[in-house]
């Protein structure tokens, strides 16, 4: 019971621990969620968005070290849109072998995090190493390429108001507009989206996997800019992969990406005061993570079944 | 009930769901013959046979092997009466060898050189030969088929049920097989060749039975048929009251034509030559019946009308968009997950731009349901809570209200019961609006395209022709001759 309240305070028990703790956790599970969110959409299995993040953060990093000296909104803009480019040609690569070569994306973009990983582990030993060479991070970046605080004495920072500002236009291009409705038909039957619809299937899942690197590149851009100010080996606890789970929990609805991203932000900043007040592991956070989805997950099997049983029901007309 | 029948079924029913595949089908297969069992597609066939084999139980009807009244609960049982039954799609492991292939369905320990033994013990009676340590994905089809034939043999079967072996084959291997059919039967063993190839059949069969909408139309020995017959019993026999509905040709020939193929070729990514030198000319109002049997190159045909596919030589003019209803309306034309205003929005999907005019999507959606006399909720109900009659009068509304010169439809009835059948055919020959559209219609029933149809072409080995009627409208020598190819 200590325990549930030192999860609950760690979260949502001041407005420090919500501005602060919580809202900054889910800021990158956003922005990466609605990346997951978008790619599955379209049927494209992006499991790459850890390594499209890394390599945003590392593009956000080097821009920052390069236009140190500029004014503040551009060097920020650079490094939004320098991360968001690099996501991107992260995964231009399994989307280029998706199409090309038939390479299952599953298995590439996965690879790739590996990849992003080992290029990281270089980058802060090599070019963007701090100048003493002593630790392998890079140094802290100028006070004008830190990414604005939204509130007075909160943490919280830009890359959340991006990722509503993302979260709103995704759900808006997925309703209300052509191409958006396009990476829905693709998804939800590509054989009839080719064949009645004459969409360009290979183009259109090529497009929604670059744009899905794009989202998860500006999440690391904006914990670079916002909230470690370096770059590092550890710059992603696993975001990438947490954020399957929020975008799956979601229902891969970009509304519900934000909630299930702040759901997710608050269980590890609770799970960190539950460790640290009540003496009990943060991993049993992971358990309770883990009893949601598979809830969230039965309940929406159940409505499923409950939903087609009624359509059987109902009599039959011509 | 003789002795020497290997394989009787008799009054076989058999319904999946509300579908019912079969009703009235029976079939007597004798030992020591090749026995044709023919059809369209969604006749019957495959379903009969694996009931013969134990791999579906029926609904109700008899069946007796070797003389004896049997129920089979599973393959097992069929395997054990000496039955083997080789699928169209193969059952193999590819990743594994010839000779653990075949132990595959045994039991027990896996004894390497008691199946190379066996393997070479059917090679010199069967005259089947195969390398048994070599890997299957390697091997090409005919020699897949040949394994799956062995593995069969490897059981003792006796009785093989072959489903369309020869539609993967090349002509040489088709005719290698047909000929080692022939020596089996020879040697006391039954052939059932399921197969919708009219020639393999009244060439190689010695008895020939016909399905056609689950129900046995025709049995005989192939002695005791014309091809004539058989091609009837597989189309079905026109009634006089059809004809009596089918509009009279009073299209200007003059007028421009609305499609225009000239010289068309087309090559499929196989490099099989699907279409040669096709020229068809369809005008406003006219509705062309296309009629052929399986693979004749119809399929291939209706979509270069459809501007679904791009003939590979030769010039295809076509509206800018063109209407499609094609055969599989659960794959290629709806999408049964999204509401009825989305699948409308989906036949433009591809070449829609900026923000999507749901509202008046809407709109048409309901003017879709409203004419067709479509039963569904309303338009904001998902496409999989409609019947699929309903279903498909929706895709026939939505095709017609975006394409407005042209429609192509491709057995636009499959899968529907008799009403739903004729509301169908019925919107699609009403097809008004002026100038009224050119309409392109294929389907497997002969009676469906004269019923509709106001003149009729037929696809025979990728050429098209147009037939013309005898004078006598109920004689339908000219429709069974063209789709045999005569003269």
């Amino acid at each position: 019971m200590d325990a549930l309240v030192a999860l609950w305070d760690g979260a949502f028990g001041s407005s420090y621990a919500f501005w602060s703790a919580t809202l900054v956790r889910a800021t990158p599970l956003v922005l990466v969620g609605l990346a997951v969110a978008l790619a599955f959409r379209a049927g494209v299995l992006n499991i790459g968005a850890e390594g499209q993040l890394i390599a945003g953060a590392i593009a956000a990093t080097a821009l920052a070290q390069w236009l140190g000296a500029m004014p503040r909104i551009v060097t920020v803009t650079a490094m939004a849109l320098g991360g968001m480019m690099a996501g991107a040609a992260w995964a231009g690569i399994a989307a280029t072998l998706r199409r090309r070569y038939g390479v299952l994306e599953v298995i590439s973009s996965l690879m790739l995090n590996f990849i992003a990983l080992a290029l990281l582990s270089w980058v802060v030993r090599g070019p963007l190493q701090e100048p003493t060479g002593i630790y392998p991070q890079s140094s802290t970046i100028a006070a004008s390429a830190r990414w604005p605080f939204l509130l007075q004495g909160q943490r919280l920072h830009l890359g959340f108001a991006l990722g509503l500002l993302l979260a709103t236009v995704s759900r808006f291009w997925l309703a209300r507009t052509a191409s958006g409705f396009r990476v829905r038909v693709v998804g939800a039957g590509a054989r009839a989206a080719a064949s009645a619809g004459g969409v360009d299937v290979a183009r259109t899942t090529f497009a929604v996997f670059l744009v899905s690197g794009a989202c998860a590149g500006l999440a690391g851009a904006s914990e670079v800019g916002g909230v470690t100010w370096a770059l590092y080996e550890g710059i992603s606890p696993g975001y990438g992969y947490t954020a399957i789970a929020v975008a799956l929990l979601a229902r891969l609805d970009p509304r519900w990406v934000v909630v299930s991203a702040v759901f997710f932000g608050a269980l590890e900043a609770g799970a960190a005061a539950m460790q640290r007040d009540a003496g009990v592991p943060a991993v049993i956070a992971q358990v309770f993570v883990a009893l949601t989805i598979l809830g969230v997950l039965a309940g929406a099997h159940v409505r499923d079944r409950v939903r087609a049983r009624r359509i059987v029901a109902r009599p039959e007309a011509a | 009930m003789s002795g020497s029948d290997a394989l009787v079924l008799r009054d076989v029913r058999r319904s999946f769901g509300r579908t019912v595949a079969l009703d009235g089908a029976s079939c007597t297969v004798r030992r020591g013959t090749i026995h044709a069992l023919l059809g369209e597609n969604g006749a019957g066939k495959t379903t009969l046979m694996r009931i013969a084999f134990g791999l579906l139980a029926p609904d109700a009807g008899e069946l007796w092997v070797n003389g004896v009244r049997t129920t089979l609960r599973s393959s097992r049982d069929g395997i054990a009466l000496g039955m083997g039954m080789v699928h169209q799609h193969f059952m193999l492991v590819p990743a594994m060898t010839v000779a653990e292939n075949v132990a595959l369905g045994g039991r027990g320990r896996f004894d390497r050189d008691a199946t190379t033994k066996r393997i070479a013990a059917i090679a010199k009676d069967s005259g089947l030969v195969l390398e048994p340590e070599s890997r299957v994905a390697d091997l090409p089809v005919g020699a897949q088929q040949r394994l799956e034939i062995i593995k069969a043999l490897a059981h003792d079967a006796r009785l093989l049920i072959l489903d369309e072996p020869t539609a993967v084959l090349s002509p040489s291997e088709g005719a290698d097989l047909l000929r080692w059919s022939r020596r089996f039967a020879a040697g006391g063993g039954t052939i059932v060749l399921i197969t919708h190839k009219l020639r393999d059949a009244l060439e190689f069969a010695d008895d020939i039975t016909v399905l056609r909408r689950g129900r046995t139309v025709l049995a005989g020995s192939r002695g005791g048929v014309t091809e004539t017959q058989v091609i009837a019993a597989l189309v079905g026999e026109a009634g006089p009251a059809l004809h009596a509905s089918r509009p009279s040709p009073m299209i200007p020939t003059d007028a421009e034509p609305v499609l225009h193929l000239d010289g068309v070729d087309y090559v499929d990514a196989r490099g099989v030559t699907r279409l040669r030198d096709v020229t068809l000319d369809v005008r406003a109002g006219e509705v062309v019946g296309v009629i052929g049997v399986e693979g004749a190159g119809q399929h291939e045909l209706l979509r270069i009308l459809a501007g679904r596919l791009e003939p590979t030589r030769g010039r295809a003019t076509r509206p800018a968009r063109v209407g499609f209803i094609p055969e599989d309306r659960l794959h290629d034309a709806l999408i049964p997950e999204l509401t009825l205003t989305e699948n409308l929005a989906l036949a433009r999907a591809g070449a829609a731009h900026g923000r999507l005019p749901w509202e008046a999507m809407r709109h048409a959606t309901t003017g879709i349901l409203r004419d067709l006399d479509v039963r569904a909720d309303g338009p904001e109900s998902p496409a999989r809570a409609l019947s699929g009659g309903n279903q498909q009068k929706f895709v026939v509304g939505r095709e017609r209200h975006l394409a407005g010169s042209a429609l192509v439809a491709e057995n636009p009835t499959r899968g529907l019961d008799l009403r739903a059948s004729a509301r169908v055919l019925d919107e699609i020959a009403r097809a008004g609006g002026s100038p009224p559209p050119a309409v392109v219609m294929y389907s497997s029933d002969l009676d469906e395209v004269l019923a509709v149809a106001t003149r009729v072409v037929a696809c025979f080995n990728g050429s098209v022709r147009e037939v013309t009627p005898a004078s006598d409208p109920e004689d339908l020598t000219p429709y069974a001759r063209a789709l045999l190819g005569a003269p």
